[in-house]
């Protein structure tokens, strides 16, 4: 299906997804006004919320299905399977995210019905970033989704923490923003243009590959999206954010956040900047050993379970940069599996987790899981399928993705990357085994030390179907695979863009 | 019985029948009550077994290939596939493993209180795992079985081990799992470059790397290294053997005797298998090999002395591992038939009497839970048959002729005399040092007065204990009386391995065509390169068979005259 987003009707179509989910959170945002304090009315939320992710996924996967393409000159929005690809990766996070959150949030007793509403508008942001071709389309999108996550993770307004961690995430959250902003101007300065396939048709008839404008343009560029994606050294929020936000959020924000703000990054070097890969390639590689050192390494004196998780999600962003250091097509289909596993098992571990907890689970230690494995038997594995697969380890899904990304970088020559991602990953067995020890080789503090540990039949049901999805796929990832390289066709060297003929976009 | 097997078709589904069996086993556990998971064990071990002794005729002496295949498509992109073969290296370790699981399940019998569905069920998996890896000819699948069986064995550690359990497994977790990634990064360096140099035919087969990966002698060494690193870690070799006593030490017997008869056996076939195959030009290169020959003879002797100083029975058995598992690496660095040979039986002995040893240190725990040297003596009194079993487990183990012990160092010895005369003299005292700190132990263990109140009550061997260390003696007594039929099926792979290692020329000559070179042009020199290991090898095939048919009754008759006591 050929697409002319110039006209009105092919930006619709070609919107479709987004155009569903804003119009549907808006519907939701006055349901939520109408019936603020109904006792339903936070489940019906929650339930109406589903609805329209189902919606906007089933037209994403329409349009993925039907081969959706543009035709004509570069436009701002892309239609093309990897877009498609992290929308449906958004989706699901968002759905993981409302599931969670049902019982979570009736039982710590925050009656905010427009929680959802800021679910639904943060995943129209990042569907945006995953399609924006235009920095400013980008820009719209990081704004949209950053903003609904600040007030997402100061939702809880009693929690002091919660308080902070808006606060604190707003303003470095603003900060980045500025960068990127003055990036985009500089680049804009340098070209001419904002949009990415203009861009990268510029760059070399302008001989603009040492340009210091574009350079610089481009760094501060990698500076703002390095701080949404929380790459050492610009990680430094992502702790206490982590910390303090509820748990269901932090899972969202650990997963989605991330991998928006990641494909807008593979958007850009892949399709705007391709012309330079020497030059970012050193940046990004120097990111990506930096932060899975770092990362790993700190996340190794963490006691507490969710700062644990938050250290890891940083050393988990680093792998994700080794990906994407090829700048190649293999690299961006890496990604997208890595995306989708990572999601499934982080979330997985958040949610055992807001089940343990009370309050914001920020106290949770990890010898407060001691003896689970007795008491909870289920619980206990999921968290261990979680663990393994976060670890990387042969059976689950998050092994096949770490492999996937090994292939990459060594494919790509960059054997050196790949010996220091396994060299961290087994700096991450320090962290993620404790985890597993305590629930399985340590004794129950007291008999009813789990006592109050209750799995809603909600929660229940959909980790066991993210833990089954981790262990089916770990052993038989072809569907997956298959997927994952569809998604990434839409850097085909051939869809590198000229300004005369019209773009072939392959699935 | 081998018309018999044809007629099932056992070859086709021997292999996979032995990984799956103790999957379902695992599975069949979950439901079952309590009591009857060791039951279930013990019969899906015994099952195992059973089916695993068809091996012994299905696979063929004359061909020192791979045999007994199977294949499944399983991650066509990335040319993995469900690639299994054994040969007269494997072979003998997938009997070994068969051999010691039923022992395993009924040695944990009345050791096992808690938990014990998961045990069992554990075990079972541990038993994939370790026969995935002996059994797999595809990189990627060795790589998933290798890890696959650091699970089971963490749990079992962690779960019922003694006392510094925690700090055992995990420990025992992340030294295999060090290795065994640095592994993983050059196994895909390796699929690179195989691929690329078979015009683009990307695959994982361990056959096709091992015919078209030519890689420069400076890329080739730090893959060697990785691998290296990771069996050496297994093996354990001297300097990172720390977590073998912490492990051994603390895991439950069972647990003891798996690790100490099995897992570290994974180093060595590593090493066999992948490490000098794949990279004969670095692995025998003077400086590297003078560094693990080294390295083995050390092994050897330090864990021969730090095994002699120890009050506790049980490490003094974990670190005479060290010293057993060095005349393995001896051997294979010495690369001479006999010396190979004799690596290859020293590995399945010392599964064999380690194993028992463990059984044995296990049995008397469990009636005294102390295993400190100086709390026995004179104990040959109070129960005669468990001194005699002990006796005569020890004295295999020092190396008396008569019992396996003797054939494996033997040989070892006499085929490293030929290249390493000097490491072979030195590893000669290591077999004094271990007549030294076994026997000194068992005096003091068995003989002596019967000074301690609590050891009059011993209770002796009861028959469940029979039935674990009946059958280990029976073994011990076959392969020392009659090792020939083990022998003659090892000789054809041991001689194909040393001319893999010995034949290959150095890659350097191969790198002189680039990687982006056509296909067709590329093939016939690809091939040439290889041709040791490849085409040409298979021809070569019944050439080196008849050499060894013709070899080996004068070889034969040299162990057996120097075996007459």
């Amino acid at each position: 299906m050929l697409l002319d987003l110039d006209r009105a009707w092919g930006l619709l179509v070609a919107a479709l997804p987004e155009v569903v989910l804003t119009v549907w959170a808006m519907g939701l945002l006055l349901h939520a006004a109408w019936h603020h304090r109904e006792p339903g009315a936070q489940r019906r939320s929650a339930i109406l919320a589903l609805g329209g992710i189902a919606l906007a996924a089933a037209a994403t996967a329409w349009l993925w299905a039907s081969g959706a393409r543009v035709g004509g000159m570069a436009a701002s929005l892309a239609v093309d399977p990897f877009r498609f690809a992290v929308d449906l990766i958004v989706l699901l996070a968002a759905a993981l995210a409302v599931l969670l959150s049902v019982d979570y949030l009736e039982r710590e007793a925050i009656r905010i019905p427009e929680y959802y509403v800021m679910i639904l508008f943060a995943a129209v942001g990042m569907m945006l970033l995953a399609g924006g071709e235009d920095l400013f389309v980008l820009f719209l999108g990081l704004e949209l989704m950053s903003v609904s996550v600040y007030v997402l993770s100061g939702i809880d307004r009693r929690s002091p923490v919660g308080g902070e961690a808006a606060l604190k995430y707003f303003l470095l959250g603003a900060f980045a923003s500025a960068f990127l902003l003055y990036g985009i101007a500089l680049l804009y300065g340098a070209t001419g243009t904002t949009k990415l396939r203009l861009i990268a048709a510029q760059i070399a008839p302008l001989h603009l590959q040492g340009h210091p404008m574009l350079l610089a343009g481009l760094a501060l560029l990698l500076v703002g999206f390095a701080f949404k994606v929380a790459a050492v050294p610009f990680h430094m929020w992502t702790p206490d954010v982590y910390d303090g936000a509820p748990t269901p959020v932090t899972g969202f924000m650990s997963t989605a956040v991330k991998a928006a703000a990641f494909a807008a990054l593979v958007r850009v070097l892949l399709e705007g900047f391709s012309g330079v890969h020497l030059v970012w390639e050193q940046v990004i590689w120097w990111l990506a050993a930096v932060t899975m050192v770092v990362g790993n390494l700190i996340a190794l004196a963490q006691r507490s379970v969710k700062r644990m998780l938050a250290y890891s999600s940083i050393a988990h962003a680093g792998y994700l940069l080794t990906a994407l250091v090829a700048g190649s097509m293999a690299g961006a289909a890496a990604f997208l599996f890595y995306l989708l596993f990572y999601t499934l098992m982080t979330v997985g571990a958040f949610a055992i987790l807001a089940l343990k907890g009370r309050g914001g689970e920020r106290d949770v230690l990890i010898d407060d899981l001691a003896g689970l494995a007795e008491s909870h038997p289920w619980l206990a594995f999921g968290m261990t399928v979680c663990m393994l697969s976060l670890l990387g380890f042969p059976g689950t899904a998050g092994f096949i993705g770490k492999w996937y990304i090994l292939i990459t970088a060594t494919g790509g020559g960059y054997d050196v990357l790949a010996a220091i991602l396994v060299l961290t990953s087994v700096v991450s067995a320090g962290y993620y085994l404790p985890v597993v020890m305590a629930m399985y080789m340590k004794p129950r503090s007291h008999d009813l030390a789990h006592a109050g540990m209750l799995v809603p039949r909600l929660a229940g049901v959909t980790l066991a179907v993210m833990v089954a999805a981790l262990l089916v796929f770990g052993f038989w990832p072809n569907a997956a695979l298959a997927a994952a390289r569809a998604g990434s066709h839409a850097f085909l060297p051939a869809g590198i863009p000229t300004i005369t003929a019209p773009v072939p976009v392959g699935n | 019985m081998i018309a018999l097997l044809a007629s099932l078709h056992y070859a086709r589904w021997a292999l996979s029948a032995l990984l799956v069996v103790p999957l379902a086993g695992a599975l069949a556990i979950w439901p079952a009550p309590a009591p009857a998971a060791k039951r279930i064990a013990l019969w899906v071990a015994v099952v195992e077994f059973v089916v695993s002794l068809g091996l012994w005729w299905a696979y063929d002496p004359a061909m020192p290939g791979m045999q007994v295949g199977g294949w499944l498509p399983w991650i066509p992109a990335w040319g993995i596939a469900y690639r299994v073969g054994i040969d007269g290296i494997s072979l003998f370790m997938v009997l070994l493993t068969t051999f010691l699981m039923p022992l395993a399940v009924l040695g944990s019998w009345s050791g096992i209180t808690r938990r014990e569905k998961g045990y069992y069920a554990l075990l079972l998996v541990l038993a994939t795992g370790m026969l995935g890896v002996f059994v797999a000819t595809d990189l990627f699948l060795f790589y998933v079985f290798w890890e696959m069986m650091l699970i089971p064995m963490y749990f079992i550690i962690g779960i019922w081990g003694g006392k510094g359990r925690l700090y055992a497994s995990i420990k025992f977790f992340i030294y295999t799992f060090l290795g065994s990634l640095l592994m993983l990064v050059a196994i895909l360096v390796l699929f690179f470059n195989a691929g690329r140099a078979a015009g683009g035919l990307y695959s994982f087969s361990y056959e096709h790397i091992l015919r078209f990966a030519t890689l420069p002698v400076s890329t080739q060494f730090w893959l060697f290294g990785a691998f290296f690193l990771a069996f050496a870690i297994k093996v354990p070799m001297v300097p990172f053997h720390t977590w073998l006593p912490d492990a051994h030490v603390e895991a439950p017997t069972a647990g003891s005797v798996i690790l100490a008869g099995i897992l570290l056996k994974m180093g060595t076939y590593g090493f066999l298998r992948f490490a000098l195959p794949l990279f004969p030009a670095v692995a025998m290169q003077r400086t590297v090999s003078a560094i693990v020959v080294t390295l083995a003879v050390v092994g050897i002797i330090y864990g021969a002395l730090v095994a002699m100083v120890q009050p506790d029975f049980k490490k003094l058995i974990a670190y005479s591992s060290v010293s057993h598992l060095g005349f393995v690496v001896l051997g294979i660095w010495a690369l001479t038939v006999q010396s190979v040979q004799g690596a290859l039986m020293v590995m399945i002995n010392h599964g064999i009497s380690t194993g028992a040893l463990f059984f044995l240190v296990g049995m008397i725990y469990e009636r005294r839970h102390s295993r400190l040297v100086a709390d026995f003596g004179g104990i040959a009194r109070v129960v005669p048959a468990y001194a005699a079993v002990l006796t005569l487990v020890s004295l295999s183990s020092i190396g008396l002729p008569g019992t396996n012990g003797f054939v494996g160092e033997f040989l070892v010895l006499l085929g490293t005399f030929r290249t390493h005369p000097v490491a072979a003299g030195i590893a000669a005292t290591g077999v004094i040092f271990a007549a030294a700190y076994l026997l000194w132990a068992l005096q003091r263990v068995i003989y002596y007065k019967l000074d301690k109140a609590e050891n009059r009550s011993l209770t002796d061997l009861t028959g469940r204990e029979w039935g674990v260390l009946v059958p280990l003696v029976v073994a011990i007594l076959w392969l020392g009386l009659a090792p020939g039929p083990v022998l003659r099926r090892m000789e054809p792979s041991a001689r194909q391995f040393i001319t893999a290692v010995r034949g290959r020329p150095a890659p350097a000559v191969a790198t002189a065509a680039s990687p982006g070179s056509q296909r067709a042009a590329r093939r016939p020199s690809a091939s040439s390169d290889g041709a040791s290991s490849g085409v040409v090898a298979d021809a070569a095939v019944p050439e080196a068979a008849r050499q060894a048919s013709a070899a080996s009754p004068s070889r034969e008759g040299a162990a057996a005259g120097a075996r007459t006591p």
